[in-house]
């Protein structure tokens, strides 16, 4: 746990899961980012000191900053470190719809595995509506 | 000058045992782990790093000079963590401190007695009395007490309970910083591989590979299945294979067409525990 302005930014590594480390990092952080949790403009540990408390690699940690820029979730400011990256409202909307999307295909494509239909599939989503 | 420590070409003979064309880099600002089975020529290498043995061919370059030409400004700028207690048996800790300080231009005494309590050193004990985690730690607060900016430390976790370990990664950790470097080595694979940033890994005398560890993990998976699974194309596929009476283990590089082409098979994310377990058997397999 990385105690940061008052917030507390989560970062737990699973040593079993499947997930690469800088993987587990990139979606953690992106959900803190996406969740507002982490503000826009705030600043995340330094490459070096998520790595110290991590007890991880620095190119582990650097690689998932490296993806988390390539996202647009992060800016890296030379000299400054990285900062959560401004970004409208709308933008964020679009971006969490993209991942939101993506979650759908996956359950599409597991459905698909399992020969589910599409009527079934349909079913299942309304029923979850209304239950969750 | 990036790199902190340039291997190139490094050769030494033995009878019965030679190194073979040792290359590797190590960046300035990581941490490498040096890693191999017991024999693998580990300590022989660390030992003509530090200019202890004289070496039969290649190049070294520490801090970008010659290791032997300009050995003494080197290692003031090195802390060497070995097990070195032989030549302290008779004395105690204020002993070394008296014997060893002066070895150095930038001794920090405060810095010695900081460790020497952090780490609940004896005092009055001679060394010779120390147990082997004891000793360790004193080679490890010598070489953190001279404002070192390479650590190069030989099996430096031999020894240390599972506790001080854990520390261990703490203090390497705080040490280092974008001007430093770590080598170290090990036979075990050890909580140390979490915080290495590349790992060259040594067998029978030669590098098998050196990369940062980063690669090394997303290249190579465990594959696991039933023994009617394996066939020609498979088997080309597999490195270490070990066939039980219930199935198959093995390392494999080729990850992704496994995964797409035999869905039936288990591939996992592997240790470095895995990684060298497989090659050193692969190895065994072509002699």
């Amino acid at each position: 746990m990385y105690k940061h302005r008052g917030y507390f930014m989560n970062i737990i590594i699973s040593n079993s899961s499947v997930e690469a480390i800088y993987v587990q990092i990139v979606h953690q952080i992106r959900k803190q980012i996406l969740t507002g949790d982490l503000y826009e403009g705030e600043a995340l540990p330094s490459i070096r000191s998520l790595a110290r408390e991590l007890q991880i690699s620095v190119i582990t940690t650097k690689h998932a900053y490296e993806e988390l820029e390539r996202e647009g979730m992060i800016e890296t400011v030379r000299g400054k470190g990285s900062f959560v990256a401004r970004q409208n409202k709308e933008l964020l909307r679009e971006k969490r719809r993209n991942i939101l999307e993506g979650k759908l295909a996956d359950v599409i494509q597991e459905a698909r595995l399992l020969k589910i239909t599409r009527k079934e599939l349909q079913e299942m989503l309304d029923v979850l509506l209304e239950e969750v | 000058m990036d790199n902190i420590i340039e291997v190139k070409g490094l050769k030494k003979k033995y009878e019965g045992f030679s190194l073979q064309d040792i290359s590797f880099n190590l960046k300035k600002g990581y941490i490498m782990g040096f890693i191999g089975p017991n024999g693998a020529g580990k300590t022989t290498t660390i030992k003509l790093l530090m200019n202890l043995l004289k070496k039969d061919g290649g190049e070294i370059k520490i801090f970008g000079q010659d290791n032997v030409r300009y050995e003494k400004s080197i290692k003031d700028r090195i802390g060497f963590v070995y097990d070195n207690s032989e030549f302290y048996d008779e004395l105690n800790i204020r002993d070394v401190k008296r014997f060893v300080a002066p070895l150095y231009s930038r001794w920090d005494n405060k810095a010695f007695e900081e460790y020497i309590k952090t780490f609940n050193l004896p005092v009055k004990k001679k060394v010779k009395d120390f147990s082997k985690g004891m000793k360790m730690k004193l080679s490890l607060a010598l070489a953190l007490s001279h404002h070192a900016e390479l650590l190069i430390m030989d099996e430096p976790t031999s020894g240390l309970d599972p506790v001080f370990r854990q520390e261990f990664l703490d203090i390497i950790q705080d040490f280092m910083d974008e001007s430093k470097g770590v080598l170290f080595s090990s036979h075990i694979t050890s909580d140390l591989d979490k915080i290495a940033d590349y790992v060259t890994f040594i067998n029978n005398g030669s590098i098998v590979l050196t990369s940062s560890k980063e690669e090394v993990m997303e290249k190579y998976g465990v594959v696991k299945g039933g023994k009617d699974d394996i066939n020609d194309d498979l088997r080309q596929k597999l490195i270490g294979l070990h066939e039980g009476k219930f199935g198959f283990e093995a390392l494999t590089s080729d990850v992704d067409s496994i995964r797409t082409r035999y869905k039936n098979l288990v591939v996992e994310r592997p240790t470095m525990e895995d990684i060298m377990l497989y090659l050193v058997r692969e190895g065994k397999g072509n002699v």
